[in-house]
C-alpha cells in the first residue's frame, strides 16, 4: 500500500494560505466591529457569522454560481485574463476564506473588546500614532486572540468538505484535499487508506487544539494586570 | 503669551459642558469639583482624547485646537497620568518608561531619563515586571513615564484616588518635588481639598459642567460662598518664607508679611518659600493679644465676613495684614459674646499648623 501524501500537502497549503489571508483581512474587520458604534455594524456581524449556520453546500453553491463563467465575479476574473476560479486551488482559497471568516473575526473581536480603550489612549498620550499603537500595544495585548483565531481557522479549513466538493471538485494535486480523499477511499472501499487519513486527521486536530488551550492558559496567566 | 487657555463646549446626553478659563503656564492649576462635575471630561478634551464640537485649547503660543484645527492626542506634547496607573502589562517597567521617551525626537527631550528615575525613586524597579509592583509604585512609574515625554503640559486625573492612605502619603512628596524640580505647568483634577491645598497654586472649581469659581488656591479654598469652606476640614493656606530656626525649642519660623508662624523644626534652608495649612477648627479668636497663653502663633487680623455652617458653629473669614486669608471656626455663641462684626480687628490664635512644602 503506497501512502499518497499529495492530499496532505495540499490540505496544509490550503489551510496555511487561507489562514494568512484571513488574519490580514479579518483583523481590520474585527477592529472595526469592536470600535464602531454604527448601527450597521450589526449587519456586518451577522454577515460574517453566516458561515457558522449555513450548510456548506449552500455556501458552495452560491460561490460556484458567483465565481462561475456566468457569475459576476467570474466575468470579472475572465475579463482580467485570470480565467474562472471554480475547480482551481485559487477558488478553494477564496471559498475557505469566506467559510472560515467567523473563526478569525470572532476571537479577534472579543480580544479587542476586552482590551478596552485605556491602553490605546495611554499610548496616544505617549506620542504613538494610530498605526504605532496598533502594532505595539493592541497586537501584543490581543495575542491570545490572534493565536486562537489562527489555530481555529487553520483547523477549520482542514476539516472543510462540503464547500470544497462544490467548488473544487476532486482533482488530484489541485483540489483533492484530505477530507475529499477520505470520502474517495470510502467510496472505493479502501478502508485501510481511509482509516489512515481519518485517524491522522483526528490526532492532528486534537493535538492542535490541546496546544492552543495550553498556550492560551499560559498567556492569560502572564497577562494578569 | 505664557498662559494656557481652555474653552470647551459640548453636549453629551443631558450633560452640558461649558468651561472656559485661562491660567498662567506655570505651577499647578487644580480642576476641582465633585464626581460628575466634568473635571475629567475637560482633561480628556485638552488631551485630544475626545473631540468637543467647539473648543479652544492653547498652550503658550501653540494652538492645539480651535474652530479649524484639531491636533490628535499623539501630536500634542503633553503628559497624561490616569487615575489607574494603566501600565502596559506586556512590557517591563523599563520598557514602559521608554515607550514615550523613544517616541520623542532626541533634540526635544528636555528631561534626562536619569533625573526622572531618581526624582521618583524608581531606580530599583526598572527590571521588574509591572505585575510585581504595589499600587503606589505603579503610579510612580506612570508619572515618570508621562514626564519622560518632556511634556509642555502635564495632565493628572486624580492620580492618588485609587491608592490607599499610606501610598497616597508616600506619593504626595514626589508630586510636590516634581513641581519644584521641573517647570512644567500642570492641570490637576481632584475632589480632595487637602490634596489641592498641598499641591495647587490656582484652582478652577467646576459644578455640573460649569466653572463656578477660579483664582488663587488660597483665596478659593477660603471663600465662604463656595461649598469648599463648608467642609468639616475647611482650611486656609498661607504663603511665607523660612526666616529662622530655633535650636533651643526645636522650631522653624516662617515669616509672612502678616506675622510670624512657628512650626515644628524642619530642615529647610532659610529664605525658602514655605506653604502652611491651617485648619479652621484650630483657629480661635481673641480681642487682645494674650501673652499668658500656651499658644505661640498669634496673628493680628481683620474680619471680612462670616458664614453659619450649622446652628452651633460658624466660619469667620479673616484678612491678615498682608492680605492673606485665614479661616476660623468658632461657635455662634462666642461670636455673639465677642460682638464679631465685619471690619473688626482681633487676634487669631492658631493652635496647630501643618507645613506643606
Amino acid at each position: 500500500m503506497i501512502f499518497d501524501w499529495q492530499p496532505v500537502w495540499l490540505t496544509l497549503k490550503l489551510a496555511g494560505v487561507s489562514t494568512l489571508i484571513l488574519l490580514v483581512i479579518g483583523t481590520p474587520i474585527a477592529w472595526w466591529l469592536a470600535r464602531s458604534t454604527n448601527w450597521y455594524k450589526q449587519i456586518i456581524s451577522a454577515v460574517v457569522a453566516l458561515p457558522l449556520v449555513l450548510p456548506p453546500t449552500v455556501l458552495g453553491f452560491y460561490l460556484l454560481i458567483m465565481l462561475g463563467p456566468e457569475g459576476p465575479v467570474g466575468r470579472l476574473t475572465q475579463s482580467l485574463g485570470l480565467g474562472t476560479l471554480p475547480f482551481t486551488f485559487g477558488g478553494l482559497v477564496v471559498a475557505s476564506v469566506i467559510y472560515s471568516m467567523p473563526f478569525v473575526v470572532q476571537p479577534l473581536h472579543n480580544a479587542f473588546q476586552s482590551l478596552g480603550q485605556r491602553p490605546v489612549e495611554v499610548a496616544a498620550t505617549l506620542r504613538a500614532s494610530p498605526w504605532d499603537r496598533f502594532m505595539t500595544v493592541v497586537i501584543p495585548l490581543a495575542r491570545p486572540g490572534f493565536l486562537t483565531a489562527a489555530v481555529l481557522s487553520f483547523a477549520h479549513t482542514i476539516g472543510e468538505f462540503g464547500v470544497v466538493l462544490m467548488i473544487g471538485g476532486n482533482i488530484p494535486g489541485v483540489t483533492k484535499v484530505l477530507s475529499v480523499a477520505i470520502y474517495d477511499h470510502v467510496e472505493t472501499l479502501e478502508y485501510g487508506q481511509a482509516h489512515l487519513l481519518a485517524a491522522g486527521l483526528l490526532a492532528f486536530s486534537f493535538v492542535v487544539l490541546l496546544a492552543l488551550y495550553l498556550l492560551n492558559g499560559r498567556l492569560n496567566r502572564n497577562h494578569q494586570p | 503669551m505664557s498662559s494656557i487657555e481652555i474653552s470647551l463646549q459640548s453636549q453629551l446626553g443631558d450633560f452640558n459642558l461649558d468651561v472656559s478659563f485661562e491660567t498662567p503656564a506655570r505651577g499647578v492649576t487644580a480642576l476641582f469639583g465633585r464626581s460628575g462635575s466634568g473635571k475629567t471630561s475637560v482633561l480628556r478634551a485638552v488631551a485630544g482624547l475626545v473631540k468637543t464640537p467647539q473648543g479652544l485649547v492653547r498652550v503658550n503660543d501653540e494652538v492645539w485646537q480651535d474652530e479649524n484645527r484639531f491636533r490628535p492626542a499623539h501630536r500634542r506634547p503633553l503628559g497624561y497620568v490616569f487615575q489607574e496607573a494603566s501600565l502596559f502589562p506586556h512590557l517591563s517597567v523599563r520598557r514602559n518608561l521608554e515607550y514615550g521617551w523613544r517616541r520623542v525626537p532626541e533634540q526635544e527631550r528636555q528631561i534626562p531619563f536619569h533625573d526622572v528615575v531618581e526624582l521618583l525613586g524608581i531606580g530599583t524597579l526598572l527590571q521588574r515586571t509591572t505585575q510585581s509592583l504595589s499600587g503606589g509604585e505603579r503610579q510612580r512609574i506612570a508619572i515618570a513615564r508621562a514626564l519622560l515625554t518632556s511634556p509642555r503640559l502635564l495632565l493628572m486625573d486624580e492620580p492618588l484616588s485609587a491608592l490607599d492612605h499610606g501610598a497616597k502619603q508616600t506619593i504626595l512628596p514626589y508630586l510636590e518635588s516634581l513641581h519644584d524640580e521641573f517647570t512644567i505647568p500642570s492641570l490637576y483634577v481632584s475632589h480632595d481639598p487637602n490634596e489641592v491645598a498641598r499641591l495647587a497654586d490656582r484652582m478652577v472649581v467646576l459644578e455640573q459642567g460649569k466653572v463656578i469659581a477660579k483664582g488663587d488656591a488660597a483665596t478659593i479654598l477660603t471663600r465662604l460662598d463656595l461649598p469648599l469652606a463648608g467642609y468639616d476640614d475647611a482650611a486656609s493656606l498661607l504663603e511665607g518664607t523660612v526666616s529662622s530656626h530655633d535650636h533651643t525649642y526645636h522650631l522653624t519660623w516662617i515669616s509672612t508679611h502678616g506675622g510670624r508662624i512657628a512650626v515644628a523644626r524642619e530642615d529647610l534652608p532659610v529664605g525658602r518659600r514655605a506653604r502652611v495649612q491651617i485648619q479652621a477648627r484650630d483657629v480661635s479668636l481673641s480681642l487682645r493679644a494674650h501673652s499668658d497663653t500656651s499658644i505661640i502663633n498669634i496673628l493680628p487680623a481683620k474680619v471680612i465676613d462670616t458664614h453659619d455652617i450649622s446652628q452651633t458653629q460658624m466660619l469667620v473669614r479673616l484678612e491678615m495684614d498682608d492680605g492673606q486669608t485665614l479661616l476660623s471656626r468658632i461657635t455662634r455663641r462666642s461670636a455673639l459674646g465677642m460682638g464679631i462684626r465685619e471690619g473688626m480687628h482681633l487676634y487669631a490664635q492658631v493652635k496647630s499648623v501643618a507645613l506643606l512644602s
